[in-house]
């Protein structure tokens, strides 16, 4: 311990980390194993759900989405009511079963209980003209989604024609093309709205009488084919744009190189990369319609009586909306239920697939 | 650009120069009223503009202005087309007036001419003001116009207004405390705010504070409040404005410059003031066109719930009339407000931010 000797001092190796081997032991093949799960190889779709998945916000709406799906879809088959037929006991029209608050029996109804049958609870219960309310709740909500979906497949379709002709095609055509999107992109929208869905139900009104379509009901023909007329724009644009950066890559040069043909290199090549973009964008579309579709209806211009929608409701139950301000609250609900869930699974679809925001 | 292609240029200014003034003329000749001579006029020198201008600016706001105008005809002309496609007119009720009165009426109103000529005619009459008379209450649907939009502007006035001025504060509020309670509460208010439509909004809040609680009176002639109506429209625009600040603002107060200044001991408030907001304020500023738009077509179911009357409710009123005037009148001076806002708030935009390209 005395004076510091620098010949005693271990010899220096400099390329050695001086490790005392014996002191180390083989390791198992179980530990071996383990240290080979390397992550994963991840397509651009799982990584994508994973983080959808990861996103609370996300999840929940997507649980609020399939609870409203399941009820919209399964309630008719258990609720013994229809929509537009007034409420029955034994076969009999009950006129004592008007504007019933929820979870109430009429006189009929309950004479009929106290006799030993059993009467289906009127949920949200019934309205001016003894129609159980809960199921014109839920068809409301069927309508509402089916034109939600039904508006922004055709919104898709169109505009995913246009935009790719316009922007793989360019030039001349590109720049007609293009300015009559813009022009159809300023009308003001809710002005036309309105006026088309007028006119076109009065149009298609005559001219379809008698065949399958009118079924369907020119309220909602007329409403899809609204949509189908000027909300195909803004996705021809986004298509577009997305179209013309893809398609100076060099893989898209390659393929035409090698003679493929421009409907192979768009279908092939061009928009299996700006799917997710279109995606996210018909996400966020469908809130938009089911918005257009209840406002129509609320102003007493959408789908045809005695057929409810959510809006429709909303508007009947102004009439008497300090009596009865429960019928108000249900469809109201309703409709920000759906746009509020449609909002934040689109915005996490956005966070989760949208390429602008990977890091 | 050399000097062969300036001459070629220069040649090809005075051509179009030269042509314009041509036509001019002849349209100087043949068109009756002075206020068509002057459209004719504006028009030409636009597009002369268009081809000529040698910077990018003036080039821009020709082709935009000129747009403006364009769109403004083709809406007036789909309204008016369609409108005529509808089967039946102003004058065919059940009670129907005797062929005589009828034929007077249908002169009157030039209904007995071909669509075509219909349009010119109305549209010689826009040229000088003349928006017609109403074909239900006979009333000049100028006045009708004016007095109802007195309404409107004061409502969505005050709307915009305060959409844009809460939406700026808690935007900023929510981007300074980003991730803290602050922020947490304005996001979550937002995201339901944008998810209500206006006119459920309007009805809730009518039900709330009128019916229930009666902190408002119920709007009347003699009981003018606003506050409610105003509260209905302006919500989901300042939700949007909020959103949209607290975005911009982040991406802002990230730059380096903000880092310069806060280096440079500038205080906090100049920081957030003069350079964050300043610089934020740039996507604010194109939405406040569209915004307007919204706010001014948004009003007319808000109009009604609350009663107050307006230009909406007028437009409405006259697609259920029939009242042919009444819908062009009021369609095309809302259109051409929405189309002047548009254009408005875009130059500002071109031109207060610097490093956008034209085109």
């Amino acid at each position: 311990m005395s004076s510091y000797d620098p010949s005693q001092a271990p010899k220096k190796r400099p390329f050695s980390l001086q490790i005392d081997v014996a002191q180390f032991e083989m390791a198992t093949d179980e530990e071996k194993a383990q240290h080979e799960t390397m992550r994963e190889s991840t397509t651009f779709f799982r990584d994508g759900m994973r983080k959808l998945f990861k996103n609370p916000l996300a999840v929940g709406s997507m649980i609020v989405l399939v609870l409203l799906l399941i009820t919209i879809l399964v309630a008719p088959l258990i609720v013994p009511y229809t929509y537009s037929g007034m409420v029955t006991v034994n076969g009999k029209r009950d006129k004592s079963a008007k504007n019933m608050p929820p979870f109430t029996y009429s006189q009929m109804e309950q004479q009929a209980i106290d006799e030993g049958q059993y009467i289906f609870p009127h949920i949200f219960g019934t309205d001016e003209l003894c129609r159980d309310y809960f199921i014109r709740v839920v068809y409301g909500a069927r309508v509402s989604l089916a034109v939600g979906f039904f508006a922004s497949l055709i919104v898709l379709v169109i505009g995913l024609l246009y935009g790719s002709i316009s922007g793989y095609v360019g030039g001349r055509t590109d720049l007609i093309m293009m300015r009559i999107v813009d022009v159809i992109y300023s009308l003001p929208d809710t002005l036309m709205v309105i006026l088309l869905s007028v006119v076109l139900d009065q149009v298609l009104g005559q001219s379809l009488q008698g065949t399958i379509l009118a079924s369907i009901g020119t309220n909602m023909l007329s409403m899809f084919t609204v949509f189908g007329l000027l909300y195909w724009v803004g996705m021809a644009r986004l298509v577009r744009g997305q179209i013309l950066t893809i398609k100076n890559n060099e893989y898209v040069l390659a393929a035409r190189a090698m003679g493929a043909k421009p409907g192979r290199i768009i279908r092939k090549h061009i928009l299996p990369n700006c799917m997710s973009v279109i995606i996210i964008s018909t996400a966020l579309q469908i809130p938009s319609a089911i918005f257009t579709e209840s406002f129509l209806s609320f102003i007493g211009l959408g789908v045809q009586a005695p057929m409810p929608s959510l809006g429709s409701l909303a508007n009947a139950a102004r009439q008497a909306l300090q009596a009865y301000p429960y019928k108000m609250v249900f469809p109201a609900v309703g409709i920000c239920l759906i746009v509020l869930s449609f909002n934040l699974l689109g915005d996490g679809l956005r966070d989760a697939f949208d390429p602008k925001l990977r890091k | 650009m050399d000097l062969t292609q300036r001459d070629l240029r220069r040649k090809q200014l005075l051509v179009t120069c030269i042509l314009g003034a041509v036509l001019f003329g002849a349209g100087w000749l043949f068109l009756p009223v002075l206020s068509e001579k002057i459209l004719l006029g504006a028009v030409i020198l636009l597009l002369t503009g268009t081809l000529f201008f040698s910077n990018d600016t003036g080039r821009y706001i020709c082709k935009r202005v000129l747009l403006a105008i364009l769109t403004v005809l083709i809406i007036a002309a789909i309204t008016f087309f369609s409108m005529n496609a509808i089967p039946g007119g102003p004058f065919s009720k059940e009670k129907a007036p005797s062929a005589a009165v009828q034929a007077v009426l249908e002169e009157r109103f030039h209904l007995n001419e071909p669509v075509g000529k219909q349009f010119l005619l109305y549209l010689e009459g826009l040229m000088q003001g003349n928006f017609g008379i109403s074909t239900k209450t006979g009333r000049e649907i100028s006045t009708t116009i004016f007095d109802s939009f007195a309404i409107s502007a004061k409502l969505g006035g005050y709307a915009a207004l305060l959409a844009v001025v809460l939406g700026l504060v808690f935007g900023s509020i929510a981007a300074l405390n980003r991730g803290k309670a602050a922020d947490r509460i304005i996001i979550f208010f937002t995201t339901l705010f944008v998810a209500v439509p206006s006119f459920i909004m309007a009805t809730l809040l009518l039900l709330v504070f009128c019916l229930q609680l009666n902190w408002f009176p119920i709007f009347s002639t003699s009981n003018q409040s606003y506050v409610l109506p105003v509260i209905a429209l302006m919500l989901s625009p300042m939700s949007y404005i909020t959103r949209l600040t607290k975005t911009s603002m982040l991406d802002v107060l990230g730059q380096d410059y903000i880092r310069t200044a806060r280096a440079k001991g500038v205080k906090q408030v100049l920081v957030i003031f003069k350079h964050a907001l300043k610089n934020a304020l740039i996507p604010v500023i194109t939405y406040v066109g569209p915004m307007t738009a919204y706010i001014l077509t948004g009003s007319m179911v808000v109009e009604s719930v609350f009663t107050t009357g307006g230009l909406g409710t007028k437009f409405v009123q006259g697609i259920s009339n029939r009242d042919y005037p009444m819908i062009m009148g009021t369609t095309i001076f809302l259109a051409t407000l929405m189309v002047t806002m548009t254009l408005i708030s875009d130059l500002i935009y071109k031109i207060v931010d610097p490093r956008i390209s034209f085109d």
